[in-house]
């Protein structure tokens, strides 16, 4: 099936660390140009698995992969693939902001330099600004420290990074999980905008966030042997309306968690 | 959902000292904090201490009156016993050994900083640093008797009659393996220090290793691989033994590394070994060469430093 509605899948996806699985098949259809969240109780494996989106979870020793994980009818897992590459098809957005320790400029120019960007920088860097609903906040001291800007910038400077390398999907690890309610707000209505252009896939503990800003909801949940699996995957709406789980309606509805 | 009933006894509160809001004296943190400002104290006043006493010998040489100045500064012979007084004869030989450390030990422990802490694996690691820390624990006599014995001998069959017996470069090349570990080791802390997040950062960009390492990783790290550096300098400054067996007995101005010459501490070492009076223009001066030993130092130093902030990223 070429040119499909899916921007990424994953065939019976498990990640095993040594002996231990710590997800285990997982089969999602995650559909271009849409907001698919993956929530869950903490240690159900959520950041684990969208790690394996990119091949984060290279850098974990132990760590390996099994079943398939496919962009454009490739499995990302296979011998031939480049890791690096597979980053710069599929960017991916931290937890806690981590903007190099560089100029607001050189944060956004260094990952284009390294992926052999050749064309205009400044337009390049303050595209990605805007993009990012940063630009009119830095415009002024774009040769300053990324530090000096608040938690929320940072988040956003991080989000325009990534978009500067022009990725196809964007994964986010709790994006604004360490911010206050007005930054939120303001990478959620940011997300809505990328959705134009990228996939997002988020990984969140705020159910209300899930609700308000996913298109698609992935439920994760540890089954006895504290494998995480995907319990329910299904439209945002019939996850919150009307979960098929049990398990899927106590979470949902605050029951635990 | 199933309501449990919980039963939960008053804890045992005897035992406890009686509860009173009244201050109290506490001897034993009032007598740990004299202590530790005792022990902060004492370095400090080592220090002015010192200079105080460098100061006041190398006082009495200037004070002489065939003793000017423009000589120290301005001429390149030294022999105080015979009114020379040119200092850069042993400056010139301090400088040239310690930048052939430095230019050795810097990017040899650099890459194996780099390599420690950015690539080699969790067991690598563990067999490795050791090793680099029992290099740092070896005499520095041995290491001027590996210059000359060993060292001299290979330079010897490469530059034939070109090169002295006694030679800088010999000499500067080992200090510079004895200097590697310490720089090795202090830039691996620092690098080690780089937080995990922007490493990931820079991977999840479709960074490679080596672009994270040193694009991203040593340039955060480098306040304290300019730490390192400094403190690499002044052993190379200050080294002794080393430069005192392999380097050369005998003033000598020349930045011809294949020439023998004296450094400011191989000479002082040799001076002040033999039989010297108290009074004598050959004592005093050893001062006035010590003083400029911490000038020079105390120069570098700066330097370093200067470049360290011009070109450090800080992270948070």
């Amino acid at each position: 099936m070429e040119n499909n509605n899916y921007a990424i899948e994953t065939n019976d996806l498990s990640i095993h660390y040594g002996s231990f699985t710590a997800v285990k098949g997982v089969n999602m259809k995650v559909e271009r140009q849409k907001i698919t969240a993956i929530i869950g109780p903490s240690g159900c494996g959520k950041s684990t698995l969208l790690r394996a989106f990119n091949r984060m979870n290279d850098f974990v020793p132990s760590c390996h992969v099994t079943g398939e994980l496919l962009l454009d009818n490739q499995n990302l897992y296979s011998k031939d693939i480049d890791p690096v590459e597979v980053r710069r098809k599929i960017g991916m957005v931290f937890q806690k902001p981590n903007p190099f320790p560089k100029s607001i400029y050189e944060n956004i120019a260094w990952g284009a330099r390294i992926n052999g960007f050749k064309g205009k920088m400044d337009e390049l860097v303050e595209q990605s600004l805007r993009s990012a609903a940063l630009w009119d906040e830095v415009k002024d001291k774009l040769q300053q420290s990324a530090y000096a800007l608040s938690g929320g910038q940072q988040q956003r400077l991080c989000i325009a990074r990534t978009i500067a390398i022009q990725p196809e999907i964007i994964l986010m690890d709790e994006p604004a999980s360490a911010l206050d309610p007005i930054s939120t707000l303001r990478i959620e209505e940011l997300m809505q905008e990328l959705k134009k252009n990228y996939t997002i896939i988020i990984v969140t503990h705020n159910m209300q966030q899930a609700a308000r800003a996913s298109d698609y909801t992935a439920m994760m949940m540890i089954d006895d042997q504290r494998a995480g699996g995907v319990i329910e995957f299904d439209a945002t709406k019939t996850i919150f309306t009307r979960p098929g789980d049990k398990r899927t309606e106590d979470y949902v509805t605050g029951r635990f968690g | 959902m199933k309501e449990e009933t919980l039963n939960i006894k008053p804890m045992e509160t005897r035992g406890f000292r009686q509860f009173n809001l009244k201050k109290k004296l506490r001897i034993s943190e009032s007598l740990i904090q004299g202590l530790l400002f005792f022990a902060g104290i004492l370095s400090i006043f080592v220090t002015v201490a010192i200079v105080y006493e460098l100061g006041k010998e190398a006082l009495l040489f200037f004070n002489d009156p065939d003793v000017t100045l423009g000589k120290f500064f301005g001429t390149t012979k030294w022999q105080p016993g015979i009114g020379q007084y040119g200092i850069w004869a042993l400056v010139s030989a301090t400088l040239t050994t310690s930048s052939i450390a430095i230019l050795i030990a810097l990017p040899l422990g650099l890459a194996s900083a780099v390599y420690l802490s950015e690539y080699a694996t969790q067991k690598m690691r563990s067999i490795l640093k050791p090793i680099l820390e029992i290099l740092a624990g070896i005499p520095t006599v041995v290491y001027g008797y590996f210059a000359l014995l060993f060292v001299t001998p290979i330079l010897k069959t490469i530059f034939k009659d070109g090169i002295q017996v006694y030679n800088m470069l010999s000499a500067g090349l080992v200090m510079g393996i004895m200097i590697l570990p310490l720089i090795a080791s202090m830039s691996e802390d620092a690098l080690s220090a780089v937080p995990r997040a922007l490493r990931e950062g820079a991977y999840a960009m479709g960074a490679t290793k080596l672009e994270t390492s040193l694009q991203v990783v040593v340039p955060a790290a480098l306040s304290g691989i300019g730490a390192a550096v400094i403190v690499g300098i002044s052993r190379a400054v200050g080294e002794t033994m080393i430069v005192a067996v392999a380097a050369g007995a005998g003033p000598n101005f020349s930045f011809n590394l294949l020439d023998a010459a004296e450094t400011m501490t191989g000479h002082i070492a040799r001076i002040s070994g033999g039989d010297l009076s108290y009074n004598s223009i050959d004592y005093t001066s050893l001062f006035a060469i010590a003083l400029m030993l911490f000038l020079v130092t105390l120069v570098l130093n700066l330097i370093s430093q200067w470049v360290v902030n011009k070109f450090r990223e800080q992270y948070e």
